[in-house]
């Protein structure tokens, strides 16, 4: 099912050349009302009429975190202040929030792109959807809040925690749909356990679309195969509308991400330099059709590759795999870079051990991974434990290329968490 | 025979958790018989003896604990040098290989018995079923009730 299908399948080429024409008028704008882009612009000797082709995007300047916190609250703002309805502010752990402004039509550009999200996965009228994102100045829950109301579903905006009320919520409305965190997801299907609930009998629920954190694919099986459901990864940020941005089509294989509205490059972090389809590297997007912030060359911190080849859905708008990590969480250890998540993808394949993990980083040589055993598999033997613990060491190391210290730990140790989940722990000092 | 069963109970190795396991099993009236503490770096594993094993590991499990049951047997060693060594030497030529032994002493040290945990606990009874061997047991009615005294307890 399609939202809009004449966007969603168009041609290449008219895609492109749409683009182009976008990216013209995004650049324009910038230059003319942006102090910051004009400043950059003459720095590097450019002007908007040098942008001739989709190519030349590479001649323009990035934009960084810093720069959007650097020009908070009103710098980076494209039109007067009386055109703006709405603010987001994404906040980071230290300094000042970066400030995003939406016009009118730039909040029903965004629920535009959730509606093409939800239709993509199979959601019609009569469906109903909790929304177990933040609601507030976090973009997460009000985007996907607005278009799911344009669908025309029933919105449950319940926001996050208070586990057993969302249980209730979900069986006496008959949720269908669920927007939710993955961890979040994960520590629902342990109350849901704990219970003694049968998510298939108990419950309505078809799909959940996850996000706001990085997770891996043993995850979305685990969470699929526990629920009954379809797993959707939905990618977004604040900077650029919040969700919406990619999501995956029923194919379940990378997630689209709508081009009509964004530009997307894939570059090595540290040179900068463009990286072909199917390499690794950071994420970098240009608004295409924003009013109140068009943003050029976004850094999103956020690792993933674009995949090469057309999907079997029929839509056009290239896919980007899930994301592989954060430039942000990227932890050295013994001079590798290593992320959470491909210890995460480990710890998934074991069945003795539970979702919960944390990272303990004491010293730049040696790292911990404490994880919790399964109690139901625990049959008092020692020698078992012991060949856990070096079955997990073995797997890690042979994905991250570094042993790490394995702690096996009583299940309903680690902290629980409700919201993005804390996995690492760095006690290191330079 | 009638079954032995052993608790074990999977612990951080960190202070504070065996006063932990204990208060429950005190609150709950059960008696421990014997114990025993195999660690290995960070972790270990508490077994325990007692005279309700099954009302243990479903109050244990109900506060948390990870907590797994499992047959043992428990043979009588005679009180005199040898004692533990013809017990030994009988198990070894049946070839019944041993996981984990320790120790449980009845009434004031008249009795003796080596708890044995081994990898395949039917095989091991039938081997020794016809040796002149005796057993310690906690008879079902002891669920409800603490072992009397050694009279009791002996098949």
């Amino acid at each position: 099912m399609f939202w809009q299908k004449d966007i969603e399948m168009i041609s290449r080429r008219a895609l492109e050349e749409l683009q182009l024409k976008r990216l013209k008028q995004t650049v324009r704008q910038a230059y003319k009302n942006i102090p910051f882009y004009k400043e950059h612009f003459s720095k590097l000797h450019i002007q908007p009429k040098d942008i001739t082709s989709l190519k030349d995007i590479r001649k323009l300047p990035f934009t960084t975190r810093e720069d959007l916190r650097e020009y908070y609250p009103f710098g980076m703002l494209a039109v007067t202040k009386e055109q703006v309805v709405r603010l987001h502010t994404s906040s980071g752990t230290t300094g000042k929030p970066k400030a995003i402004f939406f016009t009118k039509k730039d909040v029903d550009r965004a629920a535009e792109l959730i509606a093409r999200c939800l239709i993509m996965t199979g959601v019609a009228k009569g469906d109903v959807l909790q929304n177990m994102m933040t609601y507030g100045l976090f973009t997460g829950a009000l985007v996907m809040h607005y278009g799911a109301e344009k669908v025309g579903v029933l919105v449950i905006p319940a926001g996050p925690g208070n586990t057993k009320r969302q249980i209730a919520l979900m069986q006496d409305f008959k949720t269908t749909t669920l927007h939710i965190t993955p961890s979040y997801a994960l520590y629902l299907a342990t109350v849901m356990q704990n219970e003694g609930l049968d998510p298939q009998k108990d419950f309505s629920l078809r799909r959940a679309y996850l996000g706001s954190e990085p997770y891996s694919e043993e995850t979305r099986k685990k969470i699929e195969k526990f629920f009954h459901i379809d797993v959707y990864n939905s990618y977004g940020l604040s900077e650029m509308n919040g969700p919406g941005v990619a999501f995956e089509c029923r194919e379940k294989n990378g997630m689209h991400l709508w081009e009509d509205n964004f530009i997307m490059e894939v570059i090595d972090p540290d040179t900068g330099e463009t990286k072909p389809d199917g390499e690794k590297g950071e994420l970098v997007l240009t608004t295409l059709y924003r009013e109140a912030m068009p943003i050029l060359r976004y850094r999103t911190r956020d690792i993933t590759r674009i995949l090469p080849g057309k999907c079997k859905c029929g839509r056009t708008h290239r896919r980007i795999s899930r994301i592989i990590g954060r430039t942000d969480d990227m932890i050295i250890v013994r001079g590798v870079n290593i992320f959470p998540q491909q210890i995460e993808r480990v710890l998934m394949g074991v069945k003795a051990v539970a979702q919960n993990y944390q990272i303990v980083l004491e010293s730049y040589d040696q790292m911990t991974v404490r994880v919790e055993i399964v109690k139901e598999l625990f049959d008092g033997k020692v020698d078992h434990l012991v060949n856990l613990r070096n079955e997990i060491t073995e797997k890690i190391r042979s994905e991250i290329l570094v042993r790490p210290k394995v702690e096996l730990l009583e299940p309903g140790t680690l902290p629980v968490s409700e919201g993005k989940a804390i996995r690492v722990i760095d006690k290191r000092t330079l | 025979m009638e079954q032995l069963k052993q608790l074990s109970i999977f612990s951080e190795n960190k202070p504070g958790r065996l006063t932990k396991i204990t208060k429950v099993l005190a609150e709950e009236g059960v008696n421990i018989l014997a114990i025993n503490i195999a660690s290995s770096d960070g972790f270990g594993v508490i077994r325990f003896i007692v005279d309700k094993c099954e009302l243990a590991a479903q109050k244990l499990r109900q506060k948390g604990f990870t907590v797994s049951l499992n047959e043992v047997m428990a043979i009588e060693l005679v009180d005199r040098p040898g004692g533990l060594f013809e017990v030994s030497a009988l198990l070894s030529k049946k070839k019944i290989n041993i996981e984990n032994a320790y120790v449980l002493i009845l009434g004031s040290r008249k009795k003796a018995f080596l708890i044995v945990d081994v990898n395949e606990i039917e095989k091991a009874k039938k081997l020794l079923k016809h040796e002149n061997l005796r057993f310690f047991t906690v008879k079902k009615r002891g669920e409800s009730k603490t072992v009397q005294g050694e009279k009791n307890d002996l098949e």
